[in-house]
């Protein structure tokens, strides 16, 4: 056939067509939104961007990782709303303290995970449809917990703090980054390390690129599968946590709809949704892509019903651009 | 003679609705390469996969180094050191070819779970290095070649401290020279006193390589020989219970008739370059050449698979327009895949709709499919293709790779196609279906049906063909009669390389 230079080269190449073209995109983005309106790179609105790209950013560098196993997670937004639930019923209700509440949101996420993972791998379920089981259950579970309303947060001040307060502006005065921003980015790189140098991240990508195999190799499929999507479901309770912070409440209506935002993200980002393929910092760029559109045509007063077709087409089209991106592979 | 290092005795094995290992036995001595014949579903594989805990067993006992052991998986297997390296190879293609020897057990630094990527990569230099391999430790095992990556199984296996090694069939994709090599190693790992079980469907290997031969047939064992003490003839009459013998009918009849498919100047990027030929009725065109010579990108763009540059193809002498296989399958062109189970079968579906799916209209009104109607001609297929199935409800996964072979057949006979292209027709199909297949090629060639046959196997393309085309680099280097044919003369102008 004549590909005789088929080495690792010619692959670190494509990889770096991959990031780069989403990064590519990014900037542009930027560009275009930064000549339209003077008002796009303002520092208040930057921090707005990252601000909104927080949580749903947190949501789809967790579901990467399922993603990467050639699985996918629909539950994540719901997850993320029963997580924070939880968090609501033991601050406000049962007055517990902040961190108990932020501890059993995390467990709440991490616990949600567990049961899908635990159903797709022991009795072998096709994820698509126990994660969209799961998605009913949690956003059932979220309104009969609540009482179908929401939960305010107006005794625990700390609360709110933890999404909007600024640690780095307390030790850098006049930097006023909310936790919020810090925190994604924070998990992001938690998330790479995790991804790439630990066996958890390596057998999510034996898992996706070789199910069979990886069985064969005398790897516990089922128990890392697990794991794998019960690490998503932690970052949904992390997303949960930033989310409720954020509106000083937990809303047990929201979240569903927000599964689809991040993985929409994810695949802008690169990851194949045959698995096997995909990065961390992919899928951080694609949540911002989504974001920065989103916020640019806020300021351009695009209409949200047309902001949403508008994104709906980007996806298609990064997807496009990626299959493009492979078959001439 | 050396001690032994297994022994299987009265291993039972059933599937759902198969018997699958009748007390079979089986004996390996430390420091040989015991070779485990029989045909396509004689049980070999099944009872490799038994001692390499991918299967428990039903009942029987597994004596290893003297100690009964039980073996309930493939962990199990590696840590008693034994290590099956597998016919579809079961490597991860999007990891390193470290990452993939290192898989399960990576060396660990600093916190637990953080891996030493720095460790793995030395490690198997050193393996590799010890194997003679010019391979790179950091190369994505996607990127590699066939051989190679079989060498690299065998690295994982080397990296385990195996001494038990089973291969099956391992020389399926290489060529003689990456042989050549893999053999090296395997006397290296004798000399070790590694013990090989070694399954293969090429007799004159299995000559070369192994001391002593079992021979397994319907899931029972038949008797354990060395190998110098028997023939070809002996080794092939245990494995069937019969002799065979497939004679050729080749002639040159076919030289005078009509040309049915003509392609001229067929280009498609560096994969084929420049190549036109002329495929007469009742012909059997031999397509030969080493791997990634072009043959099968050949045959995938006359099939409408793969898009091409340029080029014209004729069909009954009329110029056709095929852009995709739809179009092909129009004119009465069928393609047998090299890779059965991936573009050949819905491996899910059973004979009888893998046979019809490709001429559903044909069996169907509004939609609706006449259910009697194609039940009768898989029936006439089944019959006239010796098809061994239960059942026409029998899913096509469960067949063995002979009778799989004979449904895609069937597919394109009852779709009416005249022109057929076997590629690689006879991989991985035992001794006794490969003569079915070849009587079966003589017959439709005698009915007035031409055939292009894509093989590696020299001793297949010398047989079959009435006329042999050799390929090398894309293009067509040189044209054979069937006279004129010979080993030699193939292998110069497969390696005749342009500068």
């Amino acid at each position: 056939m004549g590909n005789k230079g088929a080495n690792g080269k010619s692959l670190l190449r494509s990889d770096a067509t991959q990031k780069l073209m989403a990064f590519g995109t990014l900037i542009v983005l930027v560009i275009v939104f930064s000549l339209a309106s003077p008002n796009f790179l303002k520092f208040n609105n930057i921090v707005s961007i990252i601000l909104s790209t927080a949580v749903n950013g947190v949501l789809a560098v967790g579901v990467t990782f399922v993603i990467v196993t050639g699985g996918i997670d629909l539950s994540i937004g719901t997850t993320m709303t029963f997580a924070s639930v939880i968090g609501g019923v033991l601050i406000s209700f049962w007055k517990l303290p902040v961190i108990v509440g932020v501890l059993g949101a995390l467990a709440a996420g991490a616990l949600v995970g567990l049961i899908s993972g635990t159903i797709i791998a022991k009795l072998k379920m096709p994820p698509f449809i126990a994660t969209l089981g799961m998605m009913m259950v949690t956003k059932g579970l979220s309104l009969v917990i609540s009482g179908t309303k929401p939960i305010y947060f107006n005794e625990a001040k700390a609360y709110g703090k933890i999404a909007m307060g600024s640690v780095l502006g307390q030790i850098i005065p006049g930097f006023n980054i909310p936790n919020a921003v810090i925190i994604f980015l924070l998990m992001s790189v938690a998330a790479s390390l995790i991804l790439t140098k630990t066996s958890l991240g390596r057998y999510d990508f034996a898992l996706g690129s070789n199910e069979e195999a990886t069985r064969l190799s005398g790897i516990n499929v089922d128990k890392w599968k697990m794991a794998i999507y019960a690490l998503s479901g932690l970052f949904c309770g992390i997303a949960g946590i930033l989310m409720s912070s954020r509106l000083n409440s937990a809303q047990p209506a929201l979240g569903q709809g927000y599964e689809l935002e991040a993985i929409a993200a994810v695949v802008i980002g690169g990851t194949s949704l045959n698995g096997g393929e995909g990065t961390i910092l992919g899928t951080v760029i694609g949540a911002f892509i989504m974001s920065v559109l989103t916020n640019g045509l806020r300021i351009l007063s695009v209409k949200q019903e047309w902001q949403t077709v508008v994104i709906g087409i980007v996806v298609i089209f990064a997807v496009y651009a990626d299959l493009l991106r492979r078959r001439n592979k | 003679m050396s001690d032994v290092l297994v022994l299987m005795e009265g291993i039972e094995k059933t599937f759902p609705g198969v018997h699958a290992l009748k007390q079979c036995r089986f004996e390996l001595r430390s420091g040989e390469v015991h070779a485990l014949l029989g045909e396509n579903g004689a049980g070999k594989s099944t009872l490799m996969k038994i001692l390499s805990g991918v299967y428990p067993k039903d009942a029987g006992k597994i004596i290893y180094k003297g100690k009964e052991v039980e073996i309930p998986n493939t962990k199990a297997a590696q840590d008693l050191g034994i290590s099956i390296i597998f016919q579809e190879l079961n490597l991860i293609p999007h990891l390193t070819v470290a990452q993939n020897v290192f898989i399960g057990r990576e060396p660990r630094k600093g916190v637990r779970f953080i891996l030493n990527e720095k460790e793995i990569n030395e490690k198997t230099q050193k393996i590799l290095d010890m194997m003679n391999l010019d391979i790179d430790p950091r190369a994505k095992v996607s990127e590699l070649t066939v051989a190679k990556q079989q060498m690299v199984e065998i690295a994982k296996a080397l990296s385990l401290n195996s001494e038990v090694l089973i291969m099956d069939e391992p020389t399926a994709a290489l060529t003689d020279s990456e042989i050549e090599d893999l053999f090296r190693i395997i006397r290296d790992l004798k000399k070790k006193g590694v013990g090989i079980i070694y399954i293969s469907h090429r007799l004159e290997e299995i000559g070369i390589i192994s001391d002593r031969i079992t021979v397994m047939r319907d899931g029972e064992y038949i008797d354990t020989v060395p190998t110098k003490d028997v023939t070809t003839e002996q080794i092939i009459k245990m494995m069937v219970g019969r002799e065979i013998y497939v004679t050729s009918e080749a002639n040159s009849e076919s030289s005078k008739n009509e040309v049915v498919l003509e392609v001229k100047n067929l280009n498609r990027g560096r994969a084929i370059k420049d190549v036109s030929f002329k495929l007469r009725k009742g012909e059997i065109l031999g397509f030969a050449g080493l791997m990634g010579a072009g043959r099968t990108e050949v045959a995938r763009a006359i099939f409408g698979a793969d898009p091409i540059d340029s080029g014209e193809i004729y069909v009954n002498g009329k110029k056709v327009n095929i852009k995709q296989p739809i179009d092909a399958v129009k004119h009465g062109i069928g393609y047998l895949s090299e890779d059965r189970k991936q573009f050949g079968l819905m491996l899910n579906l059973d004979v009888e709709q893998n046979t019809v799916i490709a001429s559903l209209e044909n069996y169907s009104k509004f939609g609706w499919i006449n259910k009697n109607k194609t039940r009768m001609d898989t029936n006439k297929w089944i019959e006239a293709l010796k098809i061994k199935t239960p059942s026409l409800e029998q899913k096509v996964r469960n067949l063995s790779g002979g009778n799989q072979q004979k449904v895609v057949l069937g597919k394109w006979l009852t779709r009416d196609c005249n022109i057929l292209i076997f590629d690689e027709p006879t991989r991985g199909i035992d001794v006794g279906a490969k003569s079915e297949i070849y009587k079966l090629m003589n017959k439709l060639v005698a009915e007035g049906k031409s055939i292009i046959m894509i093989s590696s196997e020299l001793p297949e393309i010398l047989r079959m063909s009435h006329r042999v085309l050799v390929m090398c680099e894309g293009r067509i280097t040189g044209e054979l009669s069937y006279e004129e044919a010979t080993q030699e003369r193939i292998m110069e102008y497969a390696t005749s390389r342009s500068k």
